[in-house]
């Protein structure tokens, strides 16, 4: 550099002032690049860190998922999401697979469960609406078991509650499913306090096996006593007093559903284990039933058809069911060559208990001994006798009753089950009563009547022919005659019979006040003519009422006439 | 460009950056302070060179990050989506926006990358003090820098759509760690640019043209 290339230099140059040197500068801008060197070094080995576990879950189908996008969700929080979405080798399933986050290796245990939510509509509830418009997530429910496990199967519909959630499961057994399904709500106090998780046939085929999550702290209430029944829908009921409406919820009318309840004696016992099996009854009132401890079985010989009843009618002591048919037989008596109809009967003595007095003991008849009773009550005429229970449907029950006039019978006690003495049905009687009428009626020959009337008719006709052509003018003159000649014959009866008359009438007189003294009012004589015109009158009104119901009714005849019911 | 001419560093002439004041610079000194404002004084800006790579290393590193990590994150009542620039990009032509996937592409990608390119270009000539094109190279240099102010775009777009959306519950959106990674790409570039000092670009054809 040199300082001579320039002849004119401005002497007021200032000279610029020397400082120390200081090269730090130069050092500390290279940290700059150091820094983002470990920024970016620093995050690379994060992400490679972080990257958690792969796993693949197989599901029927692809709806809803797509690769890259379908978050992996557990209560709503994000731990991962799937990658690819491909079909599995044989075709048959689609397979995900799916990177969660580091902290989610814990979740991968062997019995954690899969499944996509979807927007679902089921048992009353409505869930993963916001997947409408979010598009659908992978949902997880976490295992308990230890073993780890990175291919899954994932569920077609999502476990109704989740592992963790407090409570407990019970069994119940019922007959059939009813409108049940999985979810739907089982309620205690018409609070829904649960659901229903599973549902399998049995393996026999003769029932269904329900099992019912009972979420904590409602659990407790659920003791070996408690009731379940099915709630489904609505329970109506027509009585003597009035229409009863029995409902759970308006869920539960659409959806059915279930109910427990305690019977208030058992309120207080021990908690049912879980696992506990239940038998599901159809109703509350059968479900609260007392369960009826002494069953007695009898048996009532029918000779006549018993259409219409069922195994399990009632048996009905004077309006009191005290008890349920359990089978219908059919047996040959080899001595009168006839058929009958044993009917085998479960009676509950219990429930001939009388009214709970103070400082008394309850149903003290039935505590004596049984048979023994079972003759007297027979010697007071009671009797089984079938009746129909249902207007509607025919059907009908078996009723004791008390018959007076019938005749006597005495209860076989030595046989077991004891056979109790029947009366035909009030129906069987009506029923051969009318078909006698009929067949009485079936033999009047009405062809005959109608011809012989025609020929009466044709006879009157010629008659009136007849007297068409008589000569009424010579009539009139005969008749005349006749007359002037009565006229002379009154004449002279009038004076020559009539004091002897007289007399006869005073004697006529005479005898008919003895006959009026006879028949005056409060005389035996016309209270039994009475009597018995009014019995002729009832009698005709009966058969009035019967020919109309019969008009009316013409199958009375064969099915016979249904009556009012119990 | 064979023109010779006397330039002030050749001469011994110091110019103030801050006041103005021209100064002589004594023989064999560094660390010169001026004599008026006491503002340090330097004939080309002390380590140019280096600064300006470590701001570029620096900018580069970033540019990984930027790239990969997420711009924005969108939570929205159905879900939460983090976009990258790339992952926008890819939407944006997928959904037929074609013009606005081209915008992002050339303003997030296509931009800062060529800078950076620009820039080695520039440090790599002027370090190996080759004589090959000084004056398209200082065309570049001051088109790195015009650009410079514009790099900002995305995160500006950014920055107004998070100050916007804010519905709590409906939507909200967040910055994402792109974000930062893009915004330091582009101060750093920026930084780097500054750090170069374009005089360089000329001297080794000022030296040359002495020795000839």
């Amino acid at each position: 550099m040199s300082e001579t290339t320039h002849p004119q230099q401005p002497a007021a140059l200032p000279t610029a002032l020397a400082a120390p040197k200081s090269r730090r500068t130069v050092q500390l801008v290279w940290l700059i690049p150091l820094l983002a060197a470990l920024i970016g070094g620093w995050l690379a080995v994060k992400a490679v860190l972080d990257k958690g576990p792969v796993i693949t879950i197989a599901f029927k189908t692809a709806e809803g998922l797509e690769a890259g996008k379908t978050k992996i969700r557990y209560k709503d929080v994000e731990i991962g999401q799937v990658n690819s979405v491909t079909l599995s080798k044989d075709r048959a399933n689609i397979i995900a697979t799916a990177e969660l986050t580091k902290g989610a290796k814990s979740l991968l245990v062997s019995d954690t469960t899969f499944w996509v939510v979807r927007p679902r509509i089921s048992g009353g509830s409505i869930s993963g609406l916001g997947t409408l418009l979010s598009g659908s997530y992978i949902g997880v429910d976490i295992g308990k078991s230890k073993k780890e496990r990175d291919a899954y199967i994932g569920l077609e519909v999502p476990p109704v509650i989740d592992t963790n959630e407090p409570g407990r499961e019970f069994v119940l057994h019922s007959p059939d499913l009813g409108s049940l399904d999985t979810g739907s709500p089982v309620f205690f106090r018409r609070l829904q306090v649960g659901q229903i998780t599973a549902y399998a046939l049995d393996k026999d085929g003769k029932g269904v096996t329900l099992n019912v999550f009972v979420k904590a702290p409602y659990d407790k209430f659920v003791t070996p006593n408690t009731r379940f029944w099915q709630a489904s829908g609505i329970d109506m009921r027509l009585s003597a007093g009035g229409i009863s409406v029995q409902t759970q919820s308006m869920v539960s009318i659409l959806v059915g559903g279930l109910a427990f309840e305690t019977p208030v004696a058992s309120i207080g016992m021990e908690q049912a284990k879980a696992k506990t099996g239940f038998k599901l009854a159809e109703n509350r009132e059968q479900a609260m039933k007392q369960p009826d401890g002494i069953t007695d079985t009898a048996v009532f010989v029918f000779n006549e058809s018993v259409r219409g009843l069922l195994v399990g009618a009632p048996v009905d002591f004077l309006g009191i069911e005290i008890g349920k048919v359990v089978s219908i037989n059919t047996e040959f008596d080899p001595v009168t060559k006839r058929f009958v109809i044993p009917v085998e009967v479960h009676i509950f003595p219990e429930r001939f208990s009388s009214r709970r007095l103070k400082g008394q003991k309850a149903g003290r008849l039935m505590q004596r001994d049984q048979k023994a009773n079972y003759q007297t009550l027979a010697d007071h005429g009671l009797r089984a006798q079938l009746r129909t229970g249902s207007l509607l449907t025919g059907q009908l029950y078996i009723a004791l009753d008390f018959f007076p006039d019938a005749p006597k019978a005495k209860v076989d006690i030595s046989k077991d089950p004891i056979e109790f003495p029947t009366i035909n049905g009030s129906l069987a009687d009506l029923q051969a009563n009318a078909i006698s009428i009929v067949n009485k009626l079936n033999k009047i020959n009405y062809e005959a009547i109608g011809t012989e009337l025609q020929q009466t008719l044709h006879g009157a006709n010629d008659v009136m022919k007849k007297v068409d052509k008589v000569e009424f003018d010579a009539i009139g003159a005969d008749l005349r005659q006749t007359l002037q000649s009565t006229a002379k014959l009154m004449d002279h009866l009038d004076t020559e019979l009539v004091p002897e008359a007289r007399g006869m009438i005073e004697d006529a007189r005479r005898a008919l006040v003895n006959a009026e003294k006879l028949l005056a009012g409060g005389s035996p004589l016309q209270t039994d003519a009475q009597a018995m015109m009014d019995e002729i009158a009832r009698a005709a009104k009966s058969i009035r009422i019967l020919s109309d119901y019969l008009e009316q009714h013409p199958e009375a005849l064969i099915s016979g006439k249904k009556e009012d019911g119990k | 460009m064979s023109q010779t001419s006397a330039s002030a560093a050749s001469l011994g002439f110091l110019s103030c950056h801050s006041c103005g004041l021209l100064s002589q610079s004594p023989p064999h000194s560094h660390g010169l302070r001026c004599p008026r404002c006491d503002a340090a004084l330097h004939a080309r800006k002390p380590d140019s060179i280096s600064r300006s790579w470590a701001f570029l290393i620096a900018a580069m590193i970033s540019y990984i990050p930027a790239n990969l990590l997420p711009m924005m994150m969108t939570s929205t009542l159905f879900g939460t989506e983090s976009d990258t620039i790339m992952s926008g990009v890819v939407y944006f032509w997928t959904s037929g926006s074609w013009y606005l996937a081209l915008i992002i592409f050339t303003a997030s990608i296509l931009v800062p990358m060529l800078k950076m390119i620009a820039l080695m270009l520039l440090l790599v000539t002027t370090q190996l003090r080759l004589r090959w094109q000084p004056g398209q190279r200082a065309k570049l240099y001051r088109l790195v820098e015009i650009v410079g102010k514009w790099s900002m775009l995305d995160v500006y777009v950014v920055a107004i759509m998070v100050a916007l959306v804010q519905l709590k519950g409906l939507a909200t959106i967040l910055p994402g760690p792109g974000a930062i990674a893009f915004g330091s790409v582009v101060v750093l570039t920026m930084f780097s640019a500054m750090a170069f000092d374009p005089r360089l670009i000329w001297d080794p054809v000022e030296e040359n043209a002495k020795n000839d």
